[in-house]
């Protein structure tokens, strides 16, 4: 059984965007992901007809839509909790550490390459 | 060339909660074995979600008011994107665009010298009379975010290793903006202690220093000073001149990591020093983060414009966005006591005193209020003035004494006409036999009568008589009537 | 006896007569996991036998009052499960063994059921097909050479298989409607807010929610009476009372004054030209439709003219809050380092942490807020005149495993008819509707937020016409 696929043509706007190099690796910096020289043309394609995509939107008009009936799809304002201590749901400092990278002394330590900062 | 110093500060206050912000953990993390005071929302394990302590907003609000802000009606919670090792979730929730408070301001007394831009030699604002006035420096924002885990340095098995303990994380943080608006280190000294005082007056945290509860931001750059400024004329004395047609320098530079008021003092005398020297040689300063290095006694640069932070936030869609009613404020509002301006002004004219006394009393509202008792204490015997000046010069500590015997204790050091001691003896005899209800209250636990008595009997001896022994007769007299 | 002939309605009812036990169930469970957990890839986890029979036993020992007692459930692996690995389909938490239950959890173990293991998922929700998953595909329970659908990919085949009689998932754009029509079960999504998030991994927040996948309406409807509710550590939940889902399931004698909307963005009906739609699924779609008419309900064609807009816009929020929520993944306090992600979870990330960046923001983030507004405004106007919205799941049936793992636009595209439900945070059920060849094909009806006891009254009339959930899995 195939699946039909959509024309892609049809499906974007006016807006192409296409990512440069720089810009991929830019991205990357910013999310903190490694990215290797060998992948960058592979994301640049796939980024770049994504973003073509969902550039399609900047032609809807939306002028005058408010922004705050989003927020919270279901309406909800102004959840809060009192100011109460409750232990039931803390954890021990053994649970803490038990899915540590490396622990000492009830600390947690980092890794080599994040410590550098 | 002169130079003038423009400063703003942000400063980071931690909120004295009994829990965390966004979890029920204790916020009291001072002292405790790490790791120990946590739970999923604050260690940001995967699933965990925040709830908002209803208490830190109403502090923040508090505050807000207390600094003339106005309210948001609306407001919300964003995240703040950036990676860091002490950041559990790699976001952390502040606010953006819609903070609790808004455009307040605070007064300070106005202390613009271009001297200021060469090290100060710890003038006091009272030594600066004469080209001060009352200076309002204008309060941007007030928000309410999270605070970080804490990361430290350690050396295990000779290799240095960053460790962290989430304990601290979570902890309801209040963050106070302000403009651009100091023009000497000696106007953020006074910003900041009175920030600290009007926090404790209002009880929502230690605003502690040393402990890390209130933090420190400046961001600096410099100026060169106004024609009069270079001829070295006071500043004009108009009062609540604002800042606004100041064209600010087009850089800033912001110093991170300053615990405490002398390392505030330290880090921008050495930054105004060091912009200086370079605008002398024409150098264009850069933007940049640079942190205070204690050891150094010097800023070290952290991060240039071009790595500036995109921290790309966006309403935190775990946290429904919060209103408040005209008369929820209204309510908060009703709730704050007399704050220190208020107190300082009451104090000179309800008691006479000079403004620095009213100054000194009302440092802390402890003081105050054990001022206060004093004089209700003296019932007029003595005059509010010979209190203050008792209090101030003594250094009273008000946690070991009670007003009534600073107040015995001061009647004791004045000098007196001597009266006999059977004068003294009668004279108690007659007020106690006319006042038998206050003797009966007396024995019933009572001790505040004895003040009553003691007051009605130094008036029948017209002030005369050694009050001390006066007294000592007096409590005789009692426990054995 | 073998579980995959019962249904939870049933085995309840076989256990609270005596005529079975916990522990058959459970060993009946595990028998079906043995058999085909290698060849489908289904659960990632299994809980050990021992555990799970002293579960059993105990339950034996106190009797099946409760909702759910001795039922053996399967858990979408994103769902926290204090001392059992919880993997999220992802090499980042290979190894992470949560400290806590999910909420959710909590209240099925409450409610008596039994966790016999951890489904397979794509990798951190991400996909629709199963095909993600950072530890191999799940096969489809109807054809092993056919993708599962996705995300909760190994909770719909787990159903199917026999290895539990229910389970949960999570639906961010789809991911337990598309899954579930694969593999001919009832799917909920239910409204945002209605079950609790908490101790659930998260895709994108303002989206995930938390639903789950049974053989028939009744057993979906057991389910949610128990997982809906407030939790005070979800904000996000709704204050709404719970209605009592098992009563509404015979509140309606028929459909007659049950008014149905079409719209020709989902199904043009007797056109065969729904743009993108395969030919064979939309006469399959057309069969459901005139099922709902032969009970009484009446057709209406509404308007819903942004629906492609809303997947562009889902495109742009989801993957913003992926990239913030995946910011967690640092290695330092659990699981492995940042370069442990898979294709999928990258590109998502790079796509929201660019849509959220300095100078791009406000053409994709504050754009798609403001068409998110629009697209919950153009099903208000709907419901308005309608009382449920009916809509094909999927574009296509499932697919061959591999068919399109290096095409993900067009696999993004195949979310049509799912993610505008999502964005507008509305109820849906999809719900089986027959086969093509031996592939299962499902519908789904989307009601209005918080009317999930509507959607199971609905439900039930076209289960007992049509029964498709009778039909198994040939094996
Ligand atoms: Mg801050
Ligand atoms: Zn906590």
């Amino acid at each position: 059984m195939k699946r039909i696929r959509y024309n892609l043509y049809t499906m974007t706007g006016n807006t192409s965007v296409t990512l440069s190099e720089k810009d991929v690796k830019k991205i990357a910096t910013l999310a903190k992901l490694p990215l290797e020289e060998k992948d960058i043309p592979l994301y640049i394609l796939q980024l770049s007809s994504i973003l073509s995509f969902v550039s399609k939107l900047q032609d809807v008009k939306s002028d005058g839509i408010s922004l705050r009936s989003t927020s919270q799809v279901t309406g909800l304002t102004n959840v809060f909790r009192e100011d109460i201590i409750d232990t039931s749901r803390m954890l021990s400092q053994e649970e803490v550490l038990s899915n540590a990278h490396a622990a000492h002394e009830g600390f947690i330590l980092v890794p080599q390459i994040l410590a550098k900062e | 060339m002169k130079y003038t110093p423009i400063i703003g500060l942000e400063v980071h206050v931690e909120l004295s909660t009994k829990s965390k912000m966004f979890c029920s953990c204790p916020s009291d993390y001072f002292g405790k074995k790490p790791n120990s005071q946590c739970c999923p929302v604050c260690l940001g394990l995967p699933g965990a979600l925040p709830v908002p302590n209803k208490k830190a907003i109403e502090q923040t609000i508090l505050f807000g008011l207390s600094v003339g802000c106005g309210i948001a009606e609306e407001s919300k919670f964003d995240r703040k994107n950036y990676f860091y090792p002490d950041l559990p979730k790699g976001y952390q929730i502040s606010q953006y665009d819609e903070p609790l408070a808004f455009n307040g301001t605070l007064v300070i007394a106005r202390s613009e010298s271009a001297s200021d831009a060469a090290p100060l030699s710890g003038a006091s604002p009272r030594q600066m009379a004469g080209t001060r006035n009352d200076k309002q420096i204008r309060i941007r924002r007030v928000h309410l975010e999270e605070d970080t885990g804490k990361l430290s340095h350690m050396t295990i098995g000779g290799k240095n290793v960053a460790c962290i303990d989430f304990n601290r994380s979570g902890v309801p943080l209040m963050e106070i903006v302000s403009e651009p608006d100091f023009r000497s280190i000696d106007e953020v000294d006074q910003y900041v202690r009175k920030i600290q005082q009007i926090i404790r007056y209002l009880g929502i945290s230690g605003a502690d220093m040393e402990k890390g509860s209130m933090r420190i931001e400046p961001s600096i750059s410099i100026l060169p000073a106004s024609p009069e400024q270079q001829r070295g004329e006071p500043i004009s004395n108009t009062t609540n001149t604002t800042n606004i047609e100041i064209k600010l320098p087009d850089y800033r530079v912001e110093i991170k990591n300053i615990n405490s008021f002398r390392f505030v003092r330290k880090a921008l005398e050495y930054e105004i020093l060091r912009q200086t020297a370079l605008l002398e040689s024409g150098v264009a300063i850069d933007q940049e983060t640079r942190g205070y290095s204690e050891t150094k006694n010097a800023t070290v640069s952290q991060r240039g414009k071009e790595d500036a932070m995109d921290y790309r936030y966006f309403p935190e869609p775990d946290i429904p966005p919060m209103s408040f009613a005209q008369t929820q404020i209204s309510k908060l509002k009703a709730q704050i006591g007399e704050l220190p301006d208020q107190k300082y002004e009451r104090f000179k004219s309800d008691y006479g005193l000079s403004d620095q006394d009213s100054r000194q009393l009302i440092e802390t509202i402890e003081r105050a209020e054990f001022f206060e008792k004093c004089v209700h204490s003296a019932k007029g015997l003595l005059s509010s003035k010979e209190i203050a000046n008792y209090l101030i010069n003594q250094k009273t500590d008000t946690k070991t004494q009670t007003p009534i015997e600073i107040i015995v204790r001061i009647q004791g050091s004045k000098t007196f006409v001597p009266v006999s001691t059977e004068i003294i003896l009668e004279v108690i005899h007659k007020n106690l036999a006319e006042n038998s209800k206050a003797v009966a209250d007396f024995k019933s636990g009572k001790e505040q009568v004895k003040m009553f008595l003691f007051g009605n009997i130094l008036k029948e001896l017209k002030g005369q008589g050694d009050k001390k022994k006066i007294m000592e007769l007096l409590v005789l007299k009692l426990s054995t009537s | 006896m073998n579980i995959r002939e019962l249904t939870i309605e049933t085995a309840l009812k076989r256990m609270r007569a005596g005529a079975l036990s916990a522990t058959e169930l459970i060993l009946s469970a595990l028998e079906n996991i043995e058999k085909y957990n290698k060849i489908y890839n289904v659960l990632l986890t299994v809980v050990d036998k021992e555990s799970l029979l002293g579960e059993a036993k105990k339950i034996e020992t106190s009797g099946y009052d409760k909702p759910l007692a001795g039922i053996p459930i399967v858990l979408k692996d994103l769902f926290s499960t204090k001392g059992i690995r919880t993997t999220a389909g992802s090499k980042v938490l290979k190894s992470y063994v949560p400290s806590y239950d999910a909420t959710v959890v909590k209240k099925l173990r409450e409610a008596g059921a039994i966790v016999i293991g951890k489904a397979n998922q794509d990798a951190f929700a991400h996909g629709s097909t199963g095909e993600n998953s950072d530890f191999g595909s799940t096969s489809s329970a109807y054809d092993v050479k056919y993708v599962a659908g996705g995300s909760s990919s190994g909770s719909a085949v787990a159903v199917a298989l026999g290895m539990c009689l229910a389970s949960t998932g999570t639906d961010t754009g789809g991911s337990v409607r598309v899954p579930a029509s694969f593999n001919n079960l009832v799917g909920l999504k239910p409204t945002y807010g209605r079950v609790s998030r908490y101790g659930i991994i998260a895709m994108a927040s303002s989206l995930d929610s938390v639903g789950h996948m049974t053989k028939t309406v009744y057993d979906n409807a057991l389910l949610l009476s128990v997982t809906a509710g407030i939790d005070p550590y979800d904000a996000t939940t709704g204050l709404q009372r719970v209605p009592d889902y098992l009563a509404s399931l015979s509140s309606l004698k028929s459909l007659k004054g049950i008014t149905i909307g079409v719209s020709p963005e989902y199904l043009v009906v007797g056109k065969k030209v729904t743009d993108g739609m395969n030919p064979i699924l939309e006469k399959q779609t057309e069969e459901a439709l005139a099922v709902f008419t032969s009970l009484g309900a009446t057709i209406k064609e509404i308007d819903l003219p942004h629906t492609k807009d809303a997947l562009e816009t889902y495109y742009v929020l989801c993957p913003s809050e992926v990239s913030s929520n995946l910011g967690r993944y640092d290695g330092i306090r659990y699981g492995k380092g940042r370069d442990a992600f898979g294709l999928e979870a990258r590109r998502r990330i790079m796509i929201g942490t660019y849509a959220l960046s300095a100078g791009y923001y406000d053409a994709y983030y504050t754009t798609a807020q403001k068409v998110r507004s629009i697209v919950c405004q153009e099903f208000e106007k709907a419901f308005e005149s309608v009382d449920i919205v009916f809509a094909p799941v999927s574009p296509s049936p499932s697919s061959i495993v591999g068919e399109l793992v290096d095409d993900p636009m067009s696999l993004y595209l195949s979310d049509i008819y799912t993610v505008p439900v999502n964005l507008a945070g509305l109820a849906a059920l999809s719900l089986p509707a027959g086969f093509v060849g031996n592939l299962p094909v499902g519908i789904q009806i989307i009601g209005k937020q918080w009317s999930e006891d509507r959607l199971y009254a609905i439900a039930s009339s076209y289960e007992k016409k049509t029964e498709w959930y009778k039909k198994g899995p040939i094996l």
